[in-house]
């Protein structure tokens, strides 16, 4: 489980996240909704441990540890992972072996997991040098395929990704977050995952991931709170219908 | 005879004569005279930690899938075969004797270009002369190793390559000091000739000793359709080294491209340069250098000079400061016609804190993820290169990384 308590976070001098309070149980899928600027890429970089946000007050537990201290590579090794929506570029580094660095230089069959999203041609190419947005999600999925943690953070993982490989992209989401149904005899989810434990903190702007990924709850930043919660396919409806203007009134 | 006077004469002006480039150095305080070894028969007569020192510059005693050997041992050869048809290998002063020897020995390096010119031709040890026969394909690398074993030498040496007609040669060269040297003199002229149509790779492993001074001279030709690739690494701790290769394309469609690896440890200078003249219609070059500076000064240089319109050529200079480290990259672009294609890029700079927190992100450490990238940083493709020298390139580059960090 995720634990976020009072969270308070500084990226220079500027107060970006003044508060924010979040549950996410073992086996919840929770949608993270907010205008531009809102703060939810910083508290996504923010919870993965990038030291440039300063956490000045509030704790983050995870898996009953508080991590609001832990550094980076820490938080990776006890089972938190990011999609990126812009990682960088890393020259001379081939995604073959950062997809092995994810599986911790495991046994990982990597052309098996590259296939999986269309990303066989890709492996033998500099990391990230010259992709495409959609070529970038679909790097940064198999990535985690390969990582395999439990508390997976998806910033806006089907922004520019064409048509034709938004259902690609939305399945492997569901698949890492044991929410997929598809080659299960049960159409039920849950059912096919009695044991499921995966949990996901997803941003969407469009989403087009909701038709894929059935989320338990939304979530909505707003000014560095939370303005609202509930459902998120709810929610989603009324921001597309009146912007999150209605969100805010909630607030106040 | 009027041409050794003639040369005698330049080297005698030249003897005092400082380098454009690096620190001057002071010959005297380096000997001249070595032990005259004799010529071994066999590479395993040489002893274990001969061996071991080699082998870090890439020179295998095993000779296992090398085209043939040539072994210096301070100032004496000591060992000089070829293992294939179509393919010679000889002692510099073997050489000499022989009279076609005259149209390459000094007919690109000059004499009188510094102090160091004046002394290899004064003062010459020996060197090799490695030449592939007209249409010969010598697809393992021939190794040559250049030994300083005693202390306080001045090792003098001049080389001589030369790939014929539509053939194909590949040279790995290691120089290396023995464990115990402390200071020491490397005088290197090397001289290579890539003839119509034929293909020469010459990879330059550097592993000496903290205190070495190293002056290399190098200059090279290519003619029409002859393709030149030359690849240096030092990536270990030098008092001093100083270079500045230059190579002229002087056939329709000859193709150059020089690579560097560099590593500059605290206490050493590294002045390397690479400079390239493409003087004939539809030639190609490229310079690309990697500097890491762990705390040393690096001196990165490179020049391209075209005259002809219609040629390309590129450099690309990138520099990695670690540790307090010093670099100048100093790229020059000197186009003389309308036509010409000429661009560089240089960049230094540290390494990008969001490259080492995403790969922390993938669960590895600050120490492993700086490496990663470092080794990321130092692996550069180098089309048409054996993938034996590559792997030898490789394994010099993953050695000193972890040394480095």
């Amino acid at each position: 489980m995720l634990r976020i308590e009072g969270l308070q976070v500084k990226l220079g001098d500027r107060e970006i996240l003044k508060g924010v309070d979040m549950e996410i149980g073992e086996g919840e899928v929770h949608i993270l909704f907010g205008p531009n600027g809102s703060g939810k890429t910083s508290l996504l970089m923010t919870l993965m441990g990038y030291p440039q946000y300063r956490v000045t007050a509030g704790k983050i537990v995870f898996k009953g540890i508080d991590i609001t201290h832990m550094p980076v590579h820490e938080r990776a090794q006890l089972g938190m992972g990011m999609s990126y929506q812009r990682p960088p570029t890393i020259h001379g580094l081939k995604t073959r072996d950062m997809v092995s660095i994810c599986a911790g230089n495991g046994e990982q069959n990597v052309e098996a997991l590259a296939s999986q999203v269309n990303m066989g041609d890709f492996l033998d190419r500099d990391l990230n040098a010259g992709f495409s947005g959609g070529e970038i999600k679909r790097s940064e999925l198999l990535q985690l395929m390969a990582q395999n943690p439990d508390l997976l953070l998806f910033d806006e993982p089907e922004s520019g990704v064409d048509m034709e490989n938004i259902a690609l992209i939305g399945n492997a989401i569901a698949a890492l977050l044991e929410r997929n149904s598809s080659g299960l005899s049960s159409s039920c989810r849950k059912k096919a995952h009695p044991d499921r434990r995966k949990m996901g903190l997803i941003i969407t702007h469009t989403g087009y991931i909701l038709n894929y990924v059935p989320a338990d709850r939304g979530q909505v930043l707003f000014e560095g709170v939370i303005a609202c919660r509930g459902n998120p396919q709810e929610i989603f409806q009324t921001i597309s219908r009146s912007g999150y203007q209605e969100c805010i009134e909630c607030m106040t | 005879m009027h041409d050794i006077d003639e040369k005698t004469r330049k080297a005698q002006e030249a003897k005092e004569k400082k380098a454009a480039y690096g620190r001057d150095i002071d010959l005297d305080t380096y000997c001249v005279e070595g032990e005259c070894l004799a010529p071994l028969t066999g590479l395993e007569q040489l002893d274990q930690e001969d061996r071991s020192m080699m082998l870090k510059a890439g020179v295998d005693t095993t000779e296992q899938d090398r085209s043939g050997s040539y072994i210096q041992k301070d100032t004496s050869a000591i060992y000089a075969t070829s293992l294939m048809d179509g393919l010679e290998i000889l002692p510099i002063k073997e050489a000499l004797k022989l009279d076609w020897i005259n149209e390459y020995y000094w007919k690109l390096a000059d004499v009188g270009q510094d102090k160091y010119t004046a002394r290899a031709y004064t003062d010459l040890h020996n060197g090799y002369v490695i030449r592939s026969l007209p249409g010969a394909r010598v697809t393992f690398p021939v190794q040559a190793c250049l030994y300083l074993h005693q202390d306080a030498l001045s090792q003098n040496v001049h080389n001589i390559i030369i790939a014929s007609e539509d053939s194909e040669l590949h040279v790995i060269t290691g120089c290396v000091s023995g464990s115990h040297v402390v200071k020491g003199l490397h005088v290197g002229v090397s001289e290579f000739f890539v003839k119509k149509n034929a293909k020469l790779s010459f990879t330059m492993i550097h592993h000496w000793a903290e205190g070495m001074l190293v002056r290399p001279r190098s200059v090279g030709v290519v003619e029409e359709g002859g393709l030149f690739l030359n690849n240096y690494v030092c990536m270990k701790p030098v008092k001093s080294l100083q270079m500045y290769p230059a190579t002229r394309l002087i056939g329709r469609g000859a193709v150059a491209r020089f690579y560097s690896l560099l590593v500059g440890h605290p206490g050493s200078e590294l002045d390397v340069g690479g400079r390239i003249l493409l003087n004939a219609p539809e030639t190609r070059a490229e310079i690309i250098a990697r500097a890491i500076s762990n705390g040393g000064t690096i001196i990165s240089r490179g020049h391209l000079a075209g005259d002809i319109p219609g040629i390309k050529a590129h450099l690309e200079c990138r520099g990695l400061i670690l540790n307090g480290g010093d670099i100048l990259a100093i790229p020059e672009l000197h186009g003389k016609a309308e036509g010409v294609d000429m661009s560089h890029e240089a960049a230094v700079g540290k390494i990008n804190q969001d490259e080492i927190l995403y790969l922390m992100s993938r669960g590895l450490s600050e120490d492993e993820a700086t490496a990663t990238i470092v080794r990321g940083f130092m692996s550069v493709e180098i089309p048409g290169l054996p993938p034996d020298l590559k792997n030898q390139i490789d394994m010099a580059v993953a050695q000193t990384n972890q040394e480095v960090m």
